[in-house]
């Protein structure tokens, strides 16, 4: 038991139940998936689906934390990507088809890799304050891709595009599967290679591991790239879901979730260790939490009353001070057990 | 050196050191000051440009206004610049802004009077400051986390409280705004000398007081200052309070400026104040900074908006000339921190 508590995952992983187990009781209907036309439907697969952008933006995020940095710029990665991708199509001659499309996304992802590679040179060849630096683009990039779109929202129909987000494969949202496969790819380069480790090595230590002969500055360069271009697809599932492109909404805030994700799955904002199963919990808690709040009925404005309770709620748990005292009292409770030596666990 | 002679007892013929060594010592020695006074020389350099493009822009009424515009944030940049200096973040501040202006709004409405309500504002955004504070130093709570968590509760309970903006009709909220004393051509507004004196305060405080000086021990390296024993965690927890009470006050200001409440009133504010405040020379690592370099980080940030707005250009190009501006006082700031840090 006390090495279950122990594991990383442990405190967020109950959380995400305890959330599930919350909302299925307060409303049985929760749970349940239906089959219509071939594909499931229901309020879980809509937060598997509706996850993908937050879950790509903190999947990056979390590799740049690692090293100890903070990629603010990602919505604003985010609004340049879909703005671009949607521009190409509204500009091409067929924008039903699915070359035009696909270029599209290329060229929007291959824009949002440049801008990680500013942000990356930024911070690890200039060695700015990643938290400064990445502030450059979050408050240009918007205004650039308010450019890109003339200061329009621009609309599209294209089947393709529309397919992105809210398309089925093989009954489940395709949105879920880019999100999977975004995870499955990145964690077997970090952790089926050495990269994990070296990135650790960066954010834990990063004279140590210069010392030991790291190459720190394209490890943290690659991060914020990495970051960049799943912004970027983020960027492209977003515009898709609405079918628009809109500078201004695109992605507002999402750092700000992202980073909560992150810090939820048990990353620490002082970098070095990582873990990317805790990051797609953490999205989970927050996607299930909004669907929660959707739920009670509370203006979706009033909802960051909620995120602030949860926040304080879940970090407050994951605290040494809280677990230290919650050991007191649990060893004051059983002080009539005499022999209570340091260091031993005390078992419940 | 070449000035040494052969002949110590003849002693040494002493060439005046060159204007360009006088410098180096200079810098050397104030390396501290220097992005301060990087950020002071681009100031000017933009107020002189403004005047020869526009042939009219340094004048009284321009600066005046440029400090009733940005009062609100000015006494913003003075709270996060503790904060920063001990290390930390605030990212609470303009939601704490945005709700102690639409609770006191609501308050006025329903006719509170004006003297339980302008310490009630400031009240609730020190017990927000207090909330974080508490959070990061007691439950080491990272301060980006926690002052999200302030972020998203006094967006959260401004929308608790209106969903539209309140207008304001209480004599004492808009005396603080319509009130001009003149000073020949140039004026000022209760809210700029509100402004003003926050940051008096601010510096004298962080200068001069046993707290500031913790302050700054606290941000040069935390252990280092407990084992001095200084009183680190009632310093950490208070920066954080001081940022909620500045909160609180550039929420009053805010209400008089724009003469209502709102509750979507400075979203994103937090994060012109830490440019603002980064601008002035204030390091994010904590340890370096001071509060009239925040002043000196407003007033660029606000001239830039005013330039831009004389121009006319659009709103897009606002934002990105904002970024390439921060960007371009990073890496000045930069360069300078690393010659400092070579020639040392």
């Amino acid at each position: 038991m006390s090495r279950l508590i122990k594991h990383h995952l442990f405190w967020p992983g109950f959380a995400l139940v305890a959330l599930v187990v919350l909302n299925t009781v307060a409303r049985p209907r929760f749970i349940e998936i239906s089959v219509q036309h071939g594909a499931l439907y229901g309020a879980p697969i809509d937060i598997l689906r509706n996850s993908a952008p937050m879950m790509l933006v903190a999947l990056g995020m979390t590799l740049v934390i690692a090293t100890r940095g903070i990629d603010l710029s990602v919505g604003a990665v985010m609004a340049v990507s879909g703005a671009v991708a949607l521009t190409i199509i509204d500009g091409s001659d067929s924008p039903g088809s699915v070359g035009t499309v696909l270029i599209a996304i290329l060229v929007g992802v291959g824009v949002s890799l440049i801008l990680g590679v500013w942000n990356g040179f930024l911070v690890s060849v200039l060695k700015i304050q990643p938290i400064i630096a990445t502030l450059v683009l979050m408050m240009a990039g918007r205004g650039v891709a308010l450019l890109i779109t003339d200061g329009f929202i621009t609309t599209v129909t294209s089947d393709p595009l529309k397919y992105v987000a809210s398309g089925h494969l093989l009954g489940l949202p395709f949105a879920f599967f880019i999100w999977v496969a975004a995870v499955a790819v990145v964690s077997l380069v970090e952790r089926r290679t050495a990269l994990g480790v070296l990135t650790e090595a960066v954010g834990i230590n990063p004279e140590a591991s210069r010392l030991a002969g790291v190459r720190a500055t394209g490890i943290i360069l690659g991060t914020y790239v990495v970051s960049g271009g799943l912004a970027g697809m983020a960027g492209v599932i977003y515009s898709s879901n609405i079918m628009a492109a809109d500078a201004n909404a695109a992605g507002e805030l999402i750092e700000l979730y992202a980073i909560l994700a992150v810090v939820l799955g048990g990353t620490s904002l002082a970098g070095g260790k990582f873990s990317i199963a805790g990051t797609v919990i953490g999205v989970l808690i927050i996607q299930t939490l909004e669907s929660t709040i959707l739920f009670l009925g509370v203006s979706s404005a009033q909802s960051p009353v909620f995120f602030a309770a949860v926040v304080v709620l879940v970090v407050l748990i994951q605290a040494p001070a809280v677990h230290r005292a919650a050991r007191q009292f649990v060893q004051r409770r059983s002080a009539n057990v005499p022999d209570i030596t340091p260091g031993t666990e005390v078992a419940r | 050196m070449s000035t040494t002679t052969t002949t110590p007892t003849a002693g040494r013929r002493i060439v005046p050191p060159r204007l360009s060594e006088y410098a180096r010592t200079f810098v050397a020695r104030h390396a501290s000051v220097m992005p301060m006074l990087a950020a002071l020389v681009i100031l000017v350099l933009i107020l002189i440009g403004a005047q020869i493009h526009f042939g009219d822009f340094v004048n009284p009424r321009t600066l005046s206004s440029l400090l009733l515009d940005n009062a609100y944030l000015l006494i913003l940049a003075v709270g996060m610049t503790f904060v920063i200096v001990t290390g930390g973040i605030d990212l609470s501040v303009g939601s704490v802004m945005a709700f102690t202006g639409i609770a006191a709004a609501q308050m006025l409405d329903h006719g509170v009077s004006s003297a339980i309500v302008i310490p009630a504002m400031i009240l609730g955004g020190a017990v927000i400051g207090l909330m974080i504070g508490v959070l990061v130093q007691y439950f080491d709570v990272q301060p980006f986390i926690a002052s999200l968590a302030g972020l998203f509760l006094a967006r959260g309970l401004a929308y608790v409280v209106s969903l539209k903006s309140i207008r304001v009709e209480n004599e004492h909220v808009i005396w603080l705004q319509s009130t001009r004393w003149w000073f020949g051509e140039w004026y000022l507004t209760p809210t700029g000398v509100l402004a003003l004196l926050t940051v008096v305060v601010g510096a004298l405080v962080m200068k001069y007081t046993r707290f500031g000086r913790t302050v700054y021990a606290v941000g040069g390296g935390e252990q280092s200052a407990r084992l001095m024993g200084l009183a680190v965690a009632r310093t950490k927890v208070l920066v954080y309070v001081i940022s909620g009470v500045c909160g609180g006050l550039a929420g009053l200001v805010l209400t008089a400026y724009s003469g209502a409440g709102y509750p979507r009133n400075g979203i994103g504010t937090e994060l012109d104040v830490i440019a603002a405040v980064v601008i002035g020379g204030t390091l994010l690592t904590g340890g370096v900074g001071y509060v009239v370099g925040s002043l000196i980080g407003v007033l660029v940030y606000g001239t830039i908006h005013t330039v831009i707005s004389y121009m006319g250009a659009e709103q897009s190009w606002m934002r990105i000339i904002i970024g390439l501006m921060l960007l371009m006082f990073i890496v000045v700031q930069r360069v300078i921190v690393v010659r400092a840090e070579r020639r040392r």
